[in-house]
């Protein structure tokens, strides 16, 4: 479990984040959503230790991250962030092999070569994994960093928008892979989404933050809601039930 | 394939050394040697052997510090000659010399290498703050900067009645190599290899704090790292051969252009081509103008200079697209 108390993260005089408190269940997709400047990514670069706080506490485990060190959380959480200026040329499988960092100190054994193969197998890179990373599409790009984070296979797994910069396809096909991560490995998986709707159809849970502060977290049905989204966006967002999803029509 | 790669360029750099070792002023021929001619076998001891091994040592560590330089400030044009480094490290020497003798080469080297070291971090440092990152800008940036330095220590020179020392540090030369007055040199081995050892830490840190922090890598440390065996290196090889300028930018760019990014795999390539460069610049520079010769940091500094446009018109395209 992740329990976040009293989170505070403050820019100047403004607070980012806001006294956020906030406890994730071990298991399942948790998506953070809320407009521009709501503090999604702040908060989520906060619990993986990349961003440091102003004041609170945040417990990984049981465990104030804090006082774990750096080597040791990298094998429980990892984290990855929407870098757009990342123009170092690694090969997939190279990039891939990196996730083994924080076991190998890059010294890898059959063990860890094992988890960079199968990793490449699950995000169905084979035939990319010779392939220099500005060669691939956006799309290929971003399943190779997945396979990375797989490859690190930590229980808690934080994306920072990773839908950003893809196509439908490729987003559908990236929050397919997070669920069967979820069913499959038992990973834990938090996410930042702006499109609602993607987080509507594959969260277990949404966290709603607004102005630093968390003003809503619960279930799908419980976010996904229009007096809820008023009070997220400023916004009267009807929902339809389309195949069981909920789908909130926000385009007119 | 890259084992193939390396063995092609060790059995290249055998061969050149073997040509590097028999062309000068004075006679020394295998025959010669072999008979035991004393003065052919002094030539040699003396002055042929210990320069081949300062041009694959100087070749070497500095291709070797571009790359790593490259890959910190995750700028393909940043390298000893592009940041400051260079000139730092000169700087430092001539402040040296007002506390130590020429024969106390330990203490220069130190005061050097501080300077340099000190030099680099403020050039990362103006980094860190400059708001536009462009890849030309920055070594633009680096270049000023270098100037700076450069007219600080030519005005210290002056001052001080200098300038003719001055003159032989910046201007690289192997020419005044002779046994025992290079052997600091032998510094920058050891920093070549504790940079391999670091190789796969140095290319995480170039992809950012916080991806290399994710994998539990200790950013701050590595940097630190990066920035001393750079200011060591640099600081050594001014120190003995002078100044050789863009031969950190041109080397590690061709070999990573083919190659890549990945520091395990191009380091011991961008060493071995960086030997073989200087090695080539350096008998040209012998035989162009038999028995004179003309010293290493001209030749180099145009041929690096030539490469370094090419790869302004190719390469800039290409690192600002990703």
């Amino acid at each position: 479990m992740i329990e976040v108390r009293n989170l505070t993260k403050k820019y100047g005089s403004k607070a980012v984040v806001d006294n956020v408190s906030l406890k994730i269940a071990k298991g399942g997709i948790t998506s953070f959503i809320g407009p521009n400047g709501a503090g999604k990514s702040t908060l989520l670069g906060m619990i993986s230790r990349l961003i440091p706080r102003d004041a609170g506490e945040i417990y990984i485990d049981g465990q104030e991250i804090s006082k774990v060190k750096s080597k040791d959380l990298a094998k429980k959480i990892s984290v990855l962030k929407q870098e757009n200026h990342i123009n170092v040329r690694l090969t997939v499988r190279e990039l891939v092999s990196f996730g083994r960092f924080p076991y190998s100190q890059g010294r890898l054994n059959d063990e860890d070569w094992k988890f960079v193969d199968e990793a490449i197998d699950y995000m169905d890179l084979r035939e990319f994994e010779h392939r220099f990373l500005d060669q691939l599409s956006g799309g290929q790009r971003q399943r190779a960093f997945v396979a990375m984070v797989i490859c690190q296979n930590t229980d808690y797994i934080l994306l920072d928008e990773p839908l950003n910069n893809l196509d439908m396809k490729h987003s559908v096909q990236i929050m397919h892979v997070l669920r069967r991560m979820v069913n499959e490995l038992g990973k834990t998986i938090i996410l930042v989404v702006h499109d609602i709707n993607f987080a509507s159809c594959h969260s277990d849970s949404i966290v709603a933050l607004k102005d630093g502060k968390l003003i809503r977290h619960g279930s799908v049905s419980q976010i996904i809601e229009t007096s809820a989204l008023r009070e997220i966006y400023d916004m009267d967002i009807p929902i339809e039930v389309i195949n069981g999803n909920r789908i909130g029509v926000y385009f007119s | 394939m890259n084992k193939l790669y390396i063995g092609i360029a060790i059995v290249l750099l055998i061969i050149l050394s073997g040509i590097s070792l028999f062309i000068g002023v004075s006679t020394v021929t295998l025959d010669g040697l072999l008979s035991g001619d004393s003065k052919q076998l002094q030539t040699f001891m003396v002055s042929r052997i210990p320069r081949l091994i300062a041009i694959i040592i100087a070749g070497m560590s500095m291709s070797v510090v571009g790359l790593i330089m490259q890959q910190l400030a995750r700028n393909k044009f940043v390298s000893p000659s592009t940041a400051g480094t260079m000139e730092s490290a000169t700087l430092g020497i001539l402040i040296s010399s007002f506390f130590f003798s020429s024969t106390s080469v330990l203490g220069r080297t130190a005061v050097s290498f501080v300077f340099a070291l000190i030099g680099t971090m403020i050039f990362m440092k103006i980094l860190d703050y400059a708001k536009y990152k462009d890849v030309i800008f920055v070594p633009l940036v680096g270049i000023m900067f270098g100037s700076v330095i450069g007219s600080i220590t030519t005005f210290i020179a002056l001052r001080y009645d200098m300038l003719q020392s001055l003159g032989a540090w910046m201007a690289g030369s192997f020419a005044g190599i002779l046994s025992g007055r290079y052997e600091m040199l032998y510094i920058a081995v050891p920093t070549t290899i504790v940079a391999y050892l670091y190789a796969d830490r140095f290319t995480l840190a170039g992809m950012g704090e916080h991806f290399s922090t994710n994998l539990g890598l200790n950013y701050k440390q590595v940097m630190n790292i990066g920035l001393a065996i750079t200011a060591l290196s640099t600081a050594v090889v001014v120190l003995t051969v002078g100044v050789i300028p863009f031969l950190g930018l041109v080397v590690p760019n061709v070999v990573t252009i083919i190659f890549g990014d990945n520091l395990k795999r191009t380091l011991p390539l961008t060493a071995l081509a960086g030997s073989l460069f200087v090695l080539i610049c350096d008998i040209f520079g012998r035989l162009v103008r038999y028995p004179y010769e003309i010293p290493i940091s001209l030749v180099v500094g145009i041929v690096g200079s030539i490469i370094f446009i090419y790869l302004i018109t190719k390469r800039g395209a290409y690192a600002s697209k990703a």
